[in-house]
């Protein structure tokens, strides 16, 4: 209650508000087991749905934990407490398309990079940027301080982004979120130039790259995300505080911004966001009838919501077929990936290469990664 | 020497006083190596540079929502996390981060703090009383 009362003080927050649900982004790391080890220890529990973001799959990585026991003591630690205070453990980065569903108009409190924007932006629902532990405070509390993105005047745009690039696929959407986070830092992006609805994958790598170069908790693209059927509407009446372009120029600069190899690559992770059914069936598609060469390790990462359904469409098992590993509850930036420090990885997402344990990085679509490890 | 104080806003409580870095990029923490303070992250203006047990001028915190209070976390471990933090646009991850690992956290500077602080001047944030002073050095 502390916490949350400091934040609503120094947001001058005039009361407290209910939260029906929250989604607290436990990352398995020092700062994160701090805070629920202080609640568990409290006898603390969760008042509302409160799912939590990938940590590891402890069963499929156990060969795994040899090198640092200390950081996947703190990751098992960490798991635990928030079972004991009655946390969902969805283990997933994407709870907004399954285990935790916001409705339009609905308070929230939800960290994760991607689910912030994603639920305020796509469903429509009103969040702030929060942390972990202010959204497992208001996860355990039930309410959350009335300020910033829970009021009608603060969800207005802020920048103007002419997007005159063509958007073929789901790596230029993180190419774009990269590039315009990183450009405008904070504040609320309004997209012009994208011509049809984006996939939700493709939102999804919007929303997580936002998070990864700049703090930026909601966009509009007038015509198709719920809050702004127009250019006006979207700016409320006000001007664009600052204007931007993004053409395939900057997508290019941004994409060689961050790679740091140009040859043969050992590791091929995916999965960052977590891959949704979508992004399941286009990979089994593309690994059909293929195989992961020799010295080559593959590994694709889910919620375990997905791959269920994954398995059922028989996604997982072609997948697997082709020597790639699904796997599920574990994010990229674990312990579990210190073995590859010295291998150099390609994946199809800036924010695996951004926070990436393994060594030199290439950054490409699925496709490229499939045949830069695939024959 | 030259002393000047600033009114400014609390946002996260405590006092902490050191030596100045500024930088005009948003930070997170978490791309800092805990056991030297140093900024790891490729291309950011602090890159190379250490913030241990610095006061820190930057514009605003970003990146993912766990890790900032990780990062910071790690690096108070290592007793090389900043003294204090000066920012002109708080975001409530690094609010939240900034409460928890009770490190004085300010705004709303009186003056524009990258006109008022250079890196290297020796700096008081006292966050109960809302006040910031600056030594300039010479």
């Amino acid at each position: 209650m502390e916490l949350l009362v400091a934040i609503g003080e120094a947001f001058d927050a005039p009361r407290m508000i209910p939260v029906n649900r929250a989604h607290a982004a436990s990352s398995g790391q020092e700062g994160d087991l701090y805070f629920v080890e202080i609640l568990a220890k409290g006898n603390a529990s969760c008042k509302v749905t409160t799912t939590t973001n990938p940590i590891a799959d402890f069963e499929y990585f156990q060969q795994y934990v040899t090198k640092e026991p200390d950081e996947a003591s703190v990751a098992w630690r960490t798991k635990n407490y928030y079972k004991q205070i009655g946390a969902v453990m969805s283990l997933s980065c994407i709870p907004y398309l399954a285990e935790n569903i916001p409705e339009y108009g609905e308070h929230v409190a939800f960290s994760e990079s991607s689910a912030t924007p994603y639920v305020n932006s796509v469903i429509g629902a009103l969040t702030n940027r929060e942390s972990i532990q202010t959204a497992l405070a208001a996860g355990v509390l039930g309410e959350t301080p009335e300020y910033g993105m829970h009021l009608k005047e603060n969800r207005k745009g802020t920048a103007l982004v002419r997007v005159e690039a063509e958007l073929s696929d789901g790596f230029s959407y993180s190419l774009l979120g990269q590039y315009v986070g990183k450009k405008i830092a904070s504040g609320i992006p309004v997209f012009t130039g994208i011509p049809k609805r984006p996939r939700i994958d493709q939102y999804i790598n919007l929303c997580a790259m936002l998070n990864v170069t700049g703090a930026i908790a909601m966009f509009h693209i007038p015509g198709i995300t719920v809050e702004a059927k127009t250019e006006e509407e979207a700016f409320g009446g006000d001007k664009p505080k600052e204007t931007i372009t993004v053409t395939e120029r900057e997508l290019r600069q941004t994409q060689d911004e961050l790679q740091t190899a140009t040859g043969p690559v050992s590791v091929v992770i995916l999965g960052c966001p977590h891959y949704n059914l979508d992004q399941m069936a286009d990979l089994a598609k593309l690994v059909k009838g293929k195989k992961v060469r020799g010295g080559m390790t593959f590994w694709v990462n889910t919620s375990a919501t997905t791959k269920l359904m994954a398995d059922r469409a028989g996604h997982t098992k072609t997948i697997q077929d082709s020597g790639a590993q699904v796997i599920v509850d574990t994010c990229i930036d674990m312990f579990c990936w210190n073995n590859l420090r010295d291998r150099t990885g390609m994946t199809d997402s800036p924010k695996c290469a951004y926070y990436r344990r393994f060594g030199p990085v290439k950054v490409g679509t699925m496709e490229e990664c499939v045949a830069a490890a695939m024959e | 020497m030259v002393e000047v104080r600033f009114r400014c806003h609390k946002l996260a409580k405590g006092f902490g006083e050191g030596e100045a870095v500024v930088s005009k990029d948003p930070i997170c923490f978490y791309l800092v190596d805990p056991k030297t303070g140093i900024v790891k992250e490729r291309g950011h203006q602090l890159e190379g540079k250490s913030i241990a047990r610095k006061v820190l001028i930057f514009p605003t915190g970003k990146a993912s929502s766990a890790v900032q209070m990780d990062g910071l976390v790690k690096l108070l471990i290592k007793n090389n996390a900043p003294k204090a933090m000066i920012v002109t646009d708080v975001e409530p991850v690094l609010l939240g981060s900034a409460v928890l690992t009770k490190i004085p956290l300010v705004d709303r500077l009186e003056k524009n703090p990258f006109e008022a602080v250079d890196s290297g001047d020796f700096v008081r944030v006292d966050a109960d009383n809302e006040s910031v002073i600056v030594m300039k050095k010479d």
